[in-house]
């Protein structure tokens, strides 16, 4: 991401709290819509957003999503305190999952969501530490 | 196909977004799992869902979705309905089951968003 940075806002997540799921993605999404982005990068941006909002709360004790937007990209970084990915390339496998019956009842927890993270971005790196938590990074190219 | 005549075939219930009934919508993607739906769902597409959390609303307006279609009878929480107010989704409910409403649409011209995985 280049040096200038237009926007920034962080949103904290809190693990375990269900109810709130999507509420961040939206707030992103509105605020991409505001500032003028195509439908196309909005939606994109929602979607990794989300993917990344139900990692946390569904695994993590607590995290947050950072949104960055410069002027050629849209920098996303979701970042928890939790128990890590402890296999990052079986995670990255459609189907893989260890999530529990509360995300499942949602409709969530298919082992589909780092998979549509990295079709949704242009740029998608996940880094881990057992025990310390997970860190995604998207990046949405927006020119 | 108008929102309003998918009422109709499905001898739905309008249970949020009567303002809507002229949206015109081609496609349809039929799921219990939002996760697929996340992944696989094109904008401006219909949910057909047996899904009543609010969570199906935030992912539906996440994708532009163009309405959800709630099947076997079931009864959204109110949470649901008022958040799909707010965020400007049409609910609709209907008593057939998933594949009836399927394929009372499928009849009726409506098609899959996507064919099969792998088509883009």
């Amino acid at each position: 991401m280049g040096s200038t940075i237009d926007y920034e806002d962080s949103f904290p997540i809190e693990g375990g709290n269900f109810d709130e799921a999507g509420v961040v993605s939206l707030r992103v999404k509105s605020i991409l819509k505001e500032l003028g982005f195509p439908g196309d990068i909005q939606r994109r941006a929602a979607i990794a957003t989300y993917e990344s909002e139900l990692n946390i709360i569904s695994y993590a004790q607590s995290g947050h999503v950072r949104l960055r937007i410069g002027p050629h990209q849209i920098r996303i970084d979701a970042e928890d305190k939790g128990p890590g990915i402890e296999d990052i390339e079986l995670a990255m496998k459609d189907g893989y999952s260890t999530a529990n019956d509360r995300i499942r009842e949602l409709g969530f927890g298919a082992g589909m969501g780092l998979s549509n993270i990295k079709r949704c971005s242009d740029t998608f790196e996940i880094t881990s530490e057992r025990d310390k938590g997970a860190h995604l990074k998207m990046l949405i190219d927006t020119q | 196909m108008k929102l309003s005549r998918l009422v109709e075939i499905l001898e739905g219930t309008v249970l949020t977004g009567e303002n809507h009934l002229d949206t015109e919508v081609k496609t349809a993607f039929s799921a219990d799992l939002m996760s697929d739906v996340l992944a696989f769902a094109k904008p401006k597409s219909l949910i057909l869902t047996g899904l009543t959390n609010p969570q199906v609303v935030r992912t539906a307006s996440i994708l532009d979705s163009a309405a959800i279609v709630i099947v076997r009878g079931k009864k959204p929480p109110s949470e649901t309905v008022a958040l799909a107010k707010e965020l400007n989704i049409p609910i609709i409910s209907t008593k057939y089951i998933l594949f009836e409403t399927s394929g009372r649409l499928y009849v009726n011209g409506m098609v899959g968003c996507v064919k099969k995985i792998g088509d883009s």
